[in-house]
């Protein structure tokens, strides 16, 4: 487009927007990371974010969400390409997002009730003969709610790449003699891959900086991340090691998006090979 | 296109149930005149009478709807005019630049968000309230509103604002009459999507609020975490049903916007 009405005057809040809001917090974080409590200098934070419980820390919250987005995505993944072959595919998936516009609260305050001691799946359990269970406060809760979050986020693009797919492609490699294993993993996977890339990074990095749902569900036994930096900034006040924390998660985004990140020309010439 | 048989049929009906199950566990548990969610005792209205009986939370549920309004009202006007401005740059790489910076905020995930604009309003010397929230509500909502505007923008022929000029349209006429008709659906997306995000928030509200202000997810946080009371209960059954009307509102909304949509086409 080449004309420019008004450029400079409306240009001015938005501009605005991104020097305060965007640019503005990531300094104001990374500087605050080489501030110890007592407002000194230091690069103590780093120092100590290489320590054993840090260290450890970063591990199991890479490791939970790992479980979290490879559970989300063994489940997203039929979903949607099931979702795809119903008759009235847009309505159902409606139906499919319409609880991930639940308050997230809300949804992981029933799983409070549903898991309980006296809860619906513990008399289940009873009445199998198995007994009861401690169910909330353990690593499967936590993996398990953090899922059920999830799955509408993974299955939006994955629908919508699976929904572009030319079913032309499918019918050739049938024709071809491929077998429907065959057929997925050589044609259907690899197109679909870019919405698999991108539900991995939709689930992957919230999932690095949950902290509500280990507060109410994991009652405190798993920290990710995200709990971290809330309890260093929130709880002991400390903003200098909560930043340093924060400084690495968004290192980690970063890398995520690296690797997760679409890219739309690789993919055809991939396709056009295969 | 091959007919589902009956094992994905089965898939498809467990996913659903697992999805609603406990949004109907909660509602259903609202009518309940026992204390908590594990026997059903008898049916009963008392903990929606609570809901609308707590002075407390009624506040608080207007804090969260006034909110939420003007966060979605100032985000769609600078998420609208930052759309505009993306795509008028001429500069390629600039605009890239720019696009970028927008996303950040989407994927950054709400702790930092949270902790970073804790960070800044605390060194301005905001005082945290109503008017921090508000404002990083407006903050985290405008780049959602750039990405729904920028591809109506993008689908727009320039051939339409030349052929305005070119009839005596002034730049002004050619934005208010040409250019926001033409956006109108992405607008109205962008601004109902801000607006729900707004409502949804509760990590960055957590971090940005001060102790005399409080919004719905927040309030529900700390009440869950004291343990299970039904007007929670109570108080979802009635956000669902919200929700489910705002979602229809939205369909409708969205399916009406491509009517007039092709009227300016023509």
């Amino acid at each position: 487009m080449n004309n420019k009405p008004l450029r400079p005057l409306y240009t001015i809040p938005y501009a605005a927007w991104i020097l305060l809001f965007v640019i503005a917090p990531i300094a104001l974080i990374i500087y605050y990371s080489f501030f110890d409590l007592a407002g000194h200098f230091t690069f103590d934070n780093y120092k100590n974010f290489f320590s054993s419980v840090y260290l450890k820390l970063t591990i199991s919250s890479f490791w939970y969400a790992f479980l979290i987005t490879l559970f989300t995505l063994l489940f997203s993944y039929p979903t949607a390409y099931f979702l795809t072959k119903t008759k009235h595919k847009q309505l159902w998936l409606l139906l499919i997002i319409i609880p991930s516009w639940i308050n997230l609260l809300l949804k992981t305050y029933a799983f409070i009730g549903l898991f309980g001691l006296y809860g619906p799946i513990n008399a289940l359990l009873e009445t199998m003969g198995i007994g009861k269970q401690q169910i909330l406060f353990t690593d499967f809760s936590f993996v398990f709610v953090s899922v059920y979050i999830f799955i509408p986020f993974m299955i939006l693009p994955i629908f919508n790449s699976l929904d572009k797919l030319n079913p032309a492609l499918i019918d050739a490699s049938r024709d071809l003699g491929a077998n429907s294993w065959t057929t997925f993993r050589r044609v259907i996977w690899p197109l679909t891959l870019n919405g698999v890339k991108s539900g991995i990074q939709v689930v992957f990095i919230p999932a690095l900086s949950l902290f509500m749902i280990t507060r109410l569900i994991a009652g405190n036994k798993v920290i990710t991340l995200g709990t971290a930096i809330e309890q260093q900034f929130l709880v002991t006040q400390n903003w200098g090691m909560g930043s340093t924390i924060a400084v690495f998660l968004i290192l980690f985004m970063f890398i995520i998006m690296l690797i997760t990140s679409s890219n739309d020309r690789g993919t055809t010439i991939n396709g056009k090979i295969k | 296109m091959e007919k589902l048989s009956k094992l994905p049929k089965l898939y498809l009906v467990v996913v659903f149930i697992i999805l609603y199950a406990p949004i109907f566990y909660l509602i259903f548990y609202s009518f309940n005149s026992g204390g908590g969610m594990s026997n059903f005792e008898s049916f009963t209205l008392e903990h929606y009478a609570a809901v609308f009986e707590d002075t407390r939370l009624i506040v608080i549920l207007i804090n969260t709807i006034v909110v939420a309004l003007l966060s979605a009202l100032v985000s769609t006007a600078i998420g609208v005019l930052g759309a505009l401005a993306i795509v008028f740059m001429r500069n390629k790489a600039m605009r890239k630049a720019v696009l970028s910076l927008n996303n950040i905020l989407i994927v950054s995930p709400d702790v930092i968000i949270g902790a970073s604009f804790l960070i800044l309003f605390t060194m301005i010397g905001l005082k945290l309230g109503f008017a921090s929230v508000l404002i990083s509500h407006i903050a985290f909502s405008i780049p959602i509103v750039v990405i729904m505007v920028l591809p109506k923008l993008q689908e727009m022929s320039p051939t339409l604002i030349d052929a305005a000029l070119d009839l005596g349209a002034s730049k002004r006429d050619v934005l208010t009459r040409v250019i926001i008709p033409f956006i109108k659906p992405g607008i109205l997306a962008g601004f109902f999507l801000a607006l729900t995000y707004s409502l949804d928030d509760f990590a960055v509200t957590f971090f940005v609020t001060g102790n005399g202000f409080s919004t719905l997810s927040v309030e529900i946080y700390s009440m869950a975490r004291a343990g299970i009371t039904l007007t929670i209960n109570a108080l979802s059954g009635l956000i669902f049903l919200v929700t489910v009307v705002l979602v229809i509102g939205y369909y409708a909304i969205t399916r009406k916007a491509k009517t007039p949509h092709s009227e300016v086409k023509k």
